[in-house]
């Protein structure tokens, strides 16, 4: 079970995360590039020394500098996978596997079998030989995996395993990872800003923005109702922050809606784009949540097309690509929007 | 890797052409004039041994000094974080772009009898470097050296310093990360320094001359023995050992390419 409270004050970044993750858990650290999620991984195997806070491995303080503790990186029981993989080029695949098992005194001989093996489980065994710049990315990254798998880690982190990986193999190599982290007895984090990997991969998610965080849940919880425009963003759905009074809910940018709930106090509040309605015309016999806007953007979401409004509050809304020709959304213009209360979801800031 | 098959250009291949020319002509010249009916001979004279004898040993010498002290140096200036360390590089890279019998002189001044450093010295250990294979050594060192600093620090400053991140994090202690990943792969800049400076040592001349001076047997290296003779109208035993030290660079140049795979 890793405890940690990370604080760093760097140039670019004030980081300030407190979390745990328990033993066979997956965390997905999901977050906007630049939020400081490498960071953290840094920051955990040692790498970038901590300002404040503490490190805890299952009851092993790793650092605390209040304390004055720092075990160094080549003696923390942590492994990190690399975004770009940092496989040595010097080596082929079995020394690459091989080299954390000989840094921590395992004999040439054990470190090689092991290694091998670990390769094999990957269905590495070809490229057993090869070095890295002979490789594909693909078998790149799963050596890349197996040299973190093998030193059997307490704490294995994942630095987007998936991000630099062709979509074509995308889906089988999160399939493996899947395999792997499910058997893993280790605190394992994975970092990554693709929804579908944190929802696919992680027990429970931690986002985080500007370097704190700003929710953490498991992945229904999250992308049911997310705490951060980012999220929303992910997952495509509306999000309005506002003060609720009953029935209606003050937006914190102007205007209101109603809702079907009652609730007081900070307040957020959901909205499916595909529950948003667009007409040019003022729609007849409805007052509330009633509002107009101008088309900001208009864009292909498969077989759907979301069209951006700029108004009190600014919505995303999605319609038929046929609506496209009959709004004649390509002009602009003044759009109105209506959005069923039934529809909105809210709950507490 | 791929092999691209460039179109063929007149002119870019006639450049090239007189370039290469360029080259193989005074080797030609060398070869063509040399005095093969007594090249024997004159190889195997006292002066020809002994001025090859003193080269080897002092370019071998200054060679294993640029690598002792150089490395430290070239790892200082890529890593290091300190005020003046432009002013340090350019320093200790001077003798690069300096003439070399300006180096002789700066030598002399510094480390000759009279030398704020050489007069204490003299005094304190009885050690003097003027006019003595030492006095060769230094005068080597100084401008091989700096081949040696700038061609590691370069190779240390283009290596993805982020492996070594990776190999601490594997469990590999500093020590580890240097002899594992570090040393591996900055091995390239390591082995084509050592040999750029290996091949300005053996070549010195003008620093040597100026420094050590010009005594057979004591500091009269191959370049010195062939300067003496081509200018004492003695043309044959110039080109004769000059023949020598064509063979010798040629033979490493050779050796190199092959091992590091530039070839």
């Amino acid at each position: 079970m890793l405890q940690a409270d990370i604080q760093l004050r760097l140039s670019r970044l004030d980081l300030d995360a407190a979390f745990t993750v328990a033993s066979g858990e997956v965390v997905a650290l999901l977050g906007p590039n630049g939020s400081g999620k490498s960071t953290i991984l840094r920051a955990l195997t040692g790498l970038l020394p901590l300002a404040g806070g503490r490190v805890v491995l299952d009851d092993t303080v790793l650092e605390d500098p209040a304390q004055g503790v720092m075990v160094q990186p080549e003696k923390r029981p942590i492994a990190l996978m690399f975004q770009d993989y940092l496989l040595f080029p010097h080596m082929n695949a079995v020394e690459n596997v091989a080299f954390g098992l000989r840094s921590r005194g395992t004999d040439k001989k054990t470190a090689r079998e092991k290694a091998s093996q670990t390769l094999a489980r990957l269905d590495l065994s070809k490229v057993a030989e090869a070095k890295p710049g002979a490789m594909s990315g693909g078998q790149q990254q799963r050596v890349a995996m197996a040299r973190a798998l093998v030193t059997d880690p307490k704490l294995l982190l994942l630095d987007e395993p998936l991000a630099a990986l062709d979509v074509s193999i995308k889906t089988s190599v999160r399939r493996l990872l899947r395999g792997v982290l499910s058997q893993s007895k280790a605190a394992n984090i994975l970092v990554t800003h693709d929804l579908l990997d944190a929802v696919a991969l992680g027990d429970r998610m931690i986002v985080i923005e500007n370097g704190a965080i700003v929710q953490t849940g498991t992945p229904g919880e999250v992308t049911a109702r997310p705490r951060s425009s980012y999220v929303a963003d992910l997952t495509g759905v509306n999000l309005l922050r506002g003060t609720a009074h009953g029935a209606v809910l003050e937006l914190d940018g102007g205007g209101q809606i109603f809702c079907a709930g009652h609730a007081t106090g900070p307040t957020l509040a959901v909205i499916a784009p595909a529950a948003v309605a667009v007409s040019r015309q003022r729609p007849e016999g409805r007052e509330c949540n009633t509002w107009q806007g101008k088309v900001n953007a208009v864009d292909l979401m498969g077989d759907r097309v979301r069209v951006h409004i700029d108004g009190t509050p600014a919505i995303t809304a999605e319609v038929p690509p046929a609506a496209v020709d009959q709004l004649k959304l390509d002009d602009g213009g003044d759009l109105w929007a209506f959005v069923e209360p039934a529809a909105i979801t809210t709950y507490p800031q | 890797m791929a092999k691209v098959k460039l179109p063929f250009n007149p002119v870019l291949a006639l450049l090239a052409a007189l370039a290469a020319l360029f080259f193989i002509f005074p080797l030609i010249g060398l070869i063509a004039g040399a005095p093969w009916g007594h090249v024997a001979s004159v190889i195997t004279s006292k002066t020809a041994v002994q001025a090859l004898e003193l080269s080897i040993i002092a370019s071998l010498s200054s060679t294993a000094i640029a690598i002792v002290f150089g490395f430290p140096l070239a790892w200082l200036l890529a890593r290091g974080r300190f005020p003046g360390k432009g002013v340090l590089r350019g320093l200790t890279t001077l003798p690069m772009v300096l003439p070399p019998v300006v180096g002789g002189i700066a030598l002399l001044l510094a480390y000759g009898r009279k030398g704020f450093i050489g007069k204490p010295l003299e005094s304190a250990t009885g050690i003097t470097l003027p006019f003595t294979l030492l006095g060769v050594i230094v005068a080597e060192s100084f401008v091989a050296m700096p081949f040696f600093v700038i061609t590691v620090e370069s190779g240390l400053r283009s290596m993805n310093r982020r492996l070594e991140d990776a190999a601490r994090s594997l469990g590999a202690g500093r020590r580890t990360v240097f002899t594992r990943v570090t040393l591996p792969l900055i091995w390239p800049s390591l082995a084509a320094g050592t040999v750029l400076t290996w091949a300005r040592a053996l070549g010195e001349f003008g620093a040597t001359i100026t420094f050590a001076g010009n005594l057979p047997g004591v500091t009269q290296t191959m370049p010195l023995a062939i300067y003496i003779s081509q200018s004492s109208n003695m043309t044959d035993e110039a080109i004769a050992l000059s023949l020598i030290l064509v063979l010798v660079s040629l033979v490493v140049m050779i050796f190199r390419r092959d091992r590091s795979g530039a070839g």
